[in-house]
């Protein structure tokens, strides 16, 4: 494997897939965080896993779109030389001069977009959390509004995770 | 142990929503940025930060700060403050990050370009 190879599966899927795994943890246990359902106890421990989830969650995809932006998004740009005869380490090139430009075009137009969202939604998802569990936990409009912030991250992380797959599949960066 | 403002602070949801509709504002000035990015050849340059990444480098440059500065900004006007009119800043702030994804979306920003 080529060092580029390997920072893509280190952005894509220890980053990347870490992200989407923790997400059931965090969704679920929002979704019980209740005061009524909850012990003094029960409520103490449920917010302690929470935050500590929705912080490595909001950690984690600053890390996946700081690497993928700056790191790995350049080699998949990079200006191919004009005396080049193939365009197979010139990814974004490759696709847009292939039959299917639309990996480009779409795909990957949108994956770079629509992943900037995602930290920006966790990182208030996270201090909401470790700052005002208490009230999240009585208050179900302010609750369910962070399911919503939570749940739109999430939907951000699997259209930006599946796209990058497929586009890595079509023009792999070598 | 906490000071009288912090449990103030956390007992009344002024804070909690500057929070969301900051993070709703920040991502719809980056929606924003990738649209007049597509109208405007002059946004488009003046948002390469750094030529490696293009314009992504500006938008999201732009669009983190902005989330930051309105955070900051409402954190100090709203803590210690109960709203009453929560339910009227939770539907502007859902209304802000749909339609960010929507700005973000390639078939509605191609049509701008």
């Amino acid at each position: 494997m080529s060092s580029r190879e390997i920072w893509t599966l280190v952005h894509g899927l220890v980053f990347g897939g870490g992200f989407l795994l923790l997400f059931s943890a965090g969704f679920q246990s929002l979704i019980n965080l209740r005061a009524e359902h909850l012990s003094e106890t029960g409520l103490r421990i449920q917010l302690r896993t929470l935050g500590a989830v929705a912080w490595i969650m909001a950690a984690t995809a600053w890390v996946t779109v700081i690497l993928g932006t700056y790191w790995v998004y350049p080699w998949y740009r990079a200006v191919p030389p004009k005396t080049l005869s193939s365009l197979q380490e010139y990814p974004k090139y490759f696709l847009t001069q292939s039959h299917h430009p639309g990996w480009h075009t779409f795909g990957m137009e949108w994956k770079e977009h629509i992943a900037w969202l995602v930290p920006i939604l966790l990182t208030a998802s996270a201090f909401l959390v470790t700052r005002f569990g208490r009230l999240l936990a009585a208050d179900a409009r302010l609750r369910r509004m962070v399911l919503f912030l939570f749940s739109v991250a999430f939907f951000g992380a699997v259209v930006a995770g599946t796209l990058g797959a497929l586009i890595n599949k079509a023009a792999p960066l070598r | 142990m906490q000071s009288n403002t912090d449990t103030t602070d956390t007992l009344t949801n002024g804070a909690a929503w500057a929070a969301i509709l900051a993070a709703s504002v920040g991502c719809f000035s980056f929606g924003l940025l990738v649209d007049l990015v597509e109208l405007s050849n002059h946004v488009k340059t003046a948002m390469i930060f750094y030529t490696p990444v293009g314009d992504l480098s500006g938008k999201s440059t732009v669009a983190v700060a902005v989330w930051l500065i309105v955070w900051i900004a409402l954190h100090r006007r709203w803590r210690g403050r109960n709203h009453a009119k929560a339910g009227m800043i939770a539907r502007a702030a859902i209304f802000l990050v749909l339609l960010s994804m929507l700005m973000t979306f390639p078939p509605l920003f191609d049509l701008l370009g």
